[in-house]
């Protein structure tokens, strides 16, 4: 007997998550016949998918003919320092380019060439002007298509300012979810044939983000619970360059199509430091080594006033400022009282995007849990140990479709059985009521708001942009003895939209997902991509072989080196397509520059 | 040594990173006073305040924050991305419809700041108020259809990107639908479309490759003649979109072309109604 009544909805194919990689996953389950229910834990189209500005890198070709999804291929797989799932990378490249034009169809909008295509921007690390986009709003132009395009499917259906928490399994098999509306405060449970992640990443752990209160880790710390792999967890991404001034704005994202559109950056001894960093890509080199550049003038005393870099876009004037960067116009204008078409904006690395998540194969997004699915950043294995940007929003609707068609035939074929164990309902039930428990008096009480944020600082200081084996150690232990702070949050209020007691369970799934982030980043004893060890500057042949596994064992966090599967010839041999292909460079793992031909001639801008 | 081989000896591979300047919390030494409703349908409290210390540049959702880790977990308030990209933050600062992440408290006049939910729209709780209608309206509108292609590349001029541009700029705030009197005041959102989903139409309308016609449908089951261009909607916009210009009146022009042009209504004296028009539209109910 449950503790309280709750609300059941039944439905082929559960969507967690309405960001791109949702929606276009539900899309593709309605078209195959599935009821489809999306759950999102805000409103319809808020989802961080709007943040995304830059754009969609396709290998369109419509500016440099020599472009095309072989060169994608490479670029995106030395972004990742190798260690990328060379299959979703190929699979990526190639069907990246038929979505951007599906989505033209759906009603979507792209800035145009002279002759009337789309048109395509420079972005950090891709040979070729690459990314299709909009102004600098590309992300909310992604969502509002595919928002429309969903609510006018037939047999999709969204239930918004949802929370789930757990999965609901029936032996080996997830066969739906349970959760409470945020609104009222009822528990709800949601039969399924198939369910899919769609839930993004986490940046909340961190103090200086770009995410929105909802990158927790949800989905992440739910399949980890279920007894999915989480894989690559180390790699976290700092954007480098986020606004820093004034505190309230610190963080909030600053796009790399400022650089892209060809903004510089400077430090206070008005140096472009990023010619001494990387030479060949400057200030469009790949966003780990930008923000590790920045945070190195900082720390050797040439940084901002607020400890940042300049970057500074003035010399392209105006006008064409105000076309192509209006919403960075409008943020610094708003936010800093800053003219960017006058003067310099003051930025530093924040973190952005999670790299690292849920195990899946390539083709289908199935994780290692039957029935259980998961698209986009939630998902790890496409980026390796570092994005390039403009992947992420390819990234969802390449994968976000084939979570849909695979789940969709799953809840067709294998996922008959619906029903759920009452006493799983029963359990998570009390464990959700827990914090509001009066019973158990105010003594040793914990504010969950005061334990984020000493996350947050034992995160940012001891996991953050650089590492070592000491700092790492101490950020275990900080979240270990907050974990069991945890047990103690106790709030005030009813369920009806109490945002303290919704954070008591944000801040649980958030310790499982930095457990797994420290873990990962202790084995990898490496610097590679994003993961930046003090104690281990260079790469590790050995390590560039593997990728490292998170996985519940029992009530411990287990982690194991898997490695790599080898790649075929034929991809071995678009590796050198790439403009930044440097043998002497290559990232060190499985493919040295023996097995590769000499680098071809390289293209140049036009 | 390069200067990266220079910081990178600098680090200190033990000690916790020292955030250079990343600490500074930028207090002003100033404490804000603000008055937030706070309630149900139900049990409504009215106006709590709350003091909060001054941050340089905060803005009212910073101080929402504030309230809600330290003072009252309970405040309910909807937020995403805290960059006014989201539109998720809507609510009424000192009576006017404002994003309060796109606020700055330096830029309100001093004294106590109120804080309200959007009026037009139900209370839930506190500042969130259940604005499930625009969601229903949307869906009544036919989404974009385009003329069967051969499914080669498009083009389409940048002009035309260009002027729907505005209107794809449109971050679902619903300001523009709290402000307007239509539904704030006569409380006709069951009947009424309202400024954010004529903009919608419109960008839709305009798309060189949408072959659908909405207009009657906006006349009719959206009320476009309710909007007698006060204007309101275009002065919230936290996006700047001329809603009343660019999008209103461009849909009110249509639908006098099809209704009011004389030679056509001539023409449909004469030949018999081609347009399903079955009687001359009515004046605008709001004059």
């Amino acid at each position: 007997m449950a503790v309280e009544s709750y609300v059941t909805h039944e439905c082929d194919v559960l969507v967690i998550g309405a960001g791109g990689a949702g929606l276009r996953a539900a899309i593709a389950a309605a078209e195959a016949g599935c009821s489809t229910i999306v759950i999102t834990k805000s409103l319809l189209g808020k989802a961080h998918t709007v943040m995304a500005e830059g754009g969609i890198a396709a290998g369109l070709g419509n500016l440099d003919s020599k472009d095309g999804w072989e060169v994608h291929f490479a670029d995106t797989m030395l972004g990742g320092q190798l260690v990328n799932n060379w299959r979703m990378v190929e699979l990526y490249a190639h069907e990246v380019i038929d979505r951007v034009y599906e989505l033209e169809r759906w009603g979507g909008l792209f800035d145009r060439t002279d002759d009337g295509l789309i048109m395509q921007r420079a972005f950090g690390a891709h040979s070729f002007r690459r990314l299709a986009h909009v102004g600098d709003r590309t992300g909310l132009e992604l969502i509002r298509t595919c928002q429309d395009r969903m609510v006018h499917t037939a047999g999709a259906e969204c239930l918004m300012e949802y929370t789930l928490t757990r999965l609901l399994k029936n032996g080996d098999r997830v066969v739906g979810a349970m959760g409470y509306n945020r609104n009222d405060g009822k528990f709800v449970v949601i039969k399924a044939g198939a369910t899919i992640l769609a839930s993004g990443g986490w940046g909340r752990m961190y103090r200086h983000t770009s995410n929105s209160w909802e990158g927790t880790g949800d989905g992440a710390a739910m399949a980890y619970e279920a007894g999915a792999d989480l894989l690559d967890m180390e790699f976290v991404q700092f954007h480098p360059t986020g606004m820093i001034w004034p505190p309230g704005a610190r963080g909030i994202l600053v796009t790399e199509a400022v650089r892209g559109e060809g903004g510089l950056l400077y430090n206070n001894q008005h140096k472009r430091f990023m010619l001494e960093y990387d030479p060949v890509k400057q200030e469009l080199s790949s966003r780990d080594v930008v923000a590790r550049s920045i945070y190195k003038e900082v720390q050797a005393g040439r940084g901002s006033p607020h400890g940042g870099a300049f970057l500074d876009i003035t010399h392209r004037g105006a006008e064409y400022i105000m076309r192509k960067l209006p919403s960075m116009y409008e943020q610094f204008h708003a936010l800093a009282s800053v003219d960017i078409t006058k003067a310099p904006m003051e930025v530093g690395p924040t973190i952005h995007y999670t790299m690292g998540g849920i195990r899946v194969d390539a083709e289908t997004a199935a994780t290692t849990v039957p029935g259980l699915y998961a698209a986009g950043e939630s998902a790890g294995g496409l980026h390796g140990a570092n994005r390039l940007g403009g992947n992420s929003l390819g990234d969802i609707l390449v994968f976000g479709r084939r979570a849909g068609v695979a789940a969709a035939e799953f809840a067709r074929t294998g996922g008959q059985t619906r029903e759920v164990h009452e006493r799983e309902v029963e359990a998570e039930q009390t464990s959700l009521f827990d914090p509001l428990d009066s019973r158990h008096g105010w003594t040793g009480r914990e504010n969950p708001y005061h334990l984020h944020e000493a996350l947050q600082a034992a995160m940012q200081d001891d996991a953050g942009i650089g590492r070592s084996e000491a700092s790492l150690q101490r950020a275990l232990a900080s979240i270990l003895e907050l974990r069991e702070r945890s047990a103690r949050m106790r709030v005030v209020g009813r369920r009806v939209l109490n945002p303290g007691w919704h954070t008591c369970r944000d801040v649980t799934f958030m310790l499982t997902v930095s457990e797994a982030i420290v873990r990962s980043a202790l084995r990898r004893q490496e610097s590679r991509g994003s993961q930046w060890r003090f104690d281990f500057l260079e790469q590790d042949a050995k390590q560039g072989q593997v990728n490292y596994v998170s996985r519940r064992d029992g009530a411990s966090m287990a982690v194991e080196a898997v490695p790599l599967s080898p790649m075929p010839d034929n991809l071995v041999k678009l590796i050198p397509r790439s403009r930044f292909y440097d043998p002497a460079k290559l990232p060190k793992g499985y493919l040295q520059p023996d097995d590769l031909p000499p680098a071809a001639p390289k293209e140049t801008f036009a | 040594m390069t200067i990266s081989d220079a910081a990178t000896a600098a680090v200190d591979a033990t000690s916790p990173m020292s955030e250079q300047g990343m600490r500074d919390p930028g207090l002003t030494g100033d404490t804000i006073t603000l008055n937030v409703f706070r309630g149900t349908p139900d049990d409504q409290q009215g106006d709590v305040t709350y003091q909060v210390p001054g941050v340089s540049g905060m803005v009212v959702l910073d101080a929402i924050h504030y309230i809600q880790h330290n003072l009252d977990t309970d405040l309910a308030a909807r937020w995403n991305c805290k960059a006014a990209k989201c539109g998720s933050c809507s609510a009424e600062i000192n009576g006017r419809p404002a994003l309060m992440c796109k606020t700055r408290i330096d830029d309100l006049p001093g004294g106590p700041i109120t804080v309200r939910p959007m009026k037009a729209f139900p209370l839930i709780k506190d500042l969130v108020t259940d604005v499930s209608r625009n969601y229903e309206i949307n869906r009544a509108i036919p989404p974009f259809t385009h003329a069967p292609d051969d499914g080669t590349p498009w083009r389409i001029r940048q002009a035309d990107i260009d002027r729907l541009y505005e209107f794809r700029k449109c971050i679902e705030c619903y300001l523009c639908q709290d402000v307007c009197h239509i539904n704030r005041t006569h409380g006709l959102l069951d009947r009424f479309y309202g400024p954010r989903f004529f903009v919608r139409v419109a960008s839709l309308e305009m798309h060189p490759k949408d072959v659908l016609d909405r207009t009657e449908q906006t006349r009719d089951e959206g009320g476009l003649a309710y909007c007698n261009i006060t204007k309101c909607c275009t002065e919230v916009c936290p996006e700047h979109i001329h809603i009343t210009d660019n999008a209103i009146i461009p849909l009110k022009e249509r639908v006098a072309d099809k209704h009011w042009d004389p030679v056509r209504w001539m023409g449909r004296r004469m030949f018999g109604n081609r347009d399903n028009d079955t009687q001359p539209p009515t004046r605008s109910p709001a004059g």
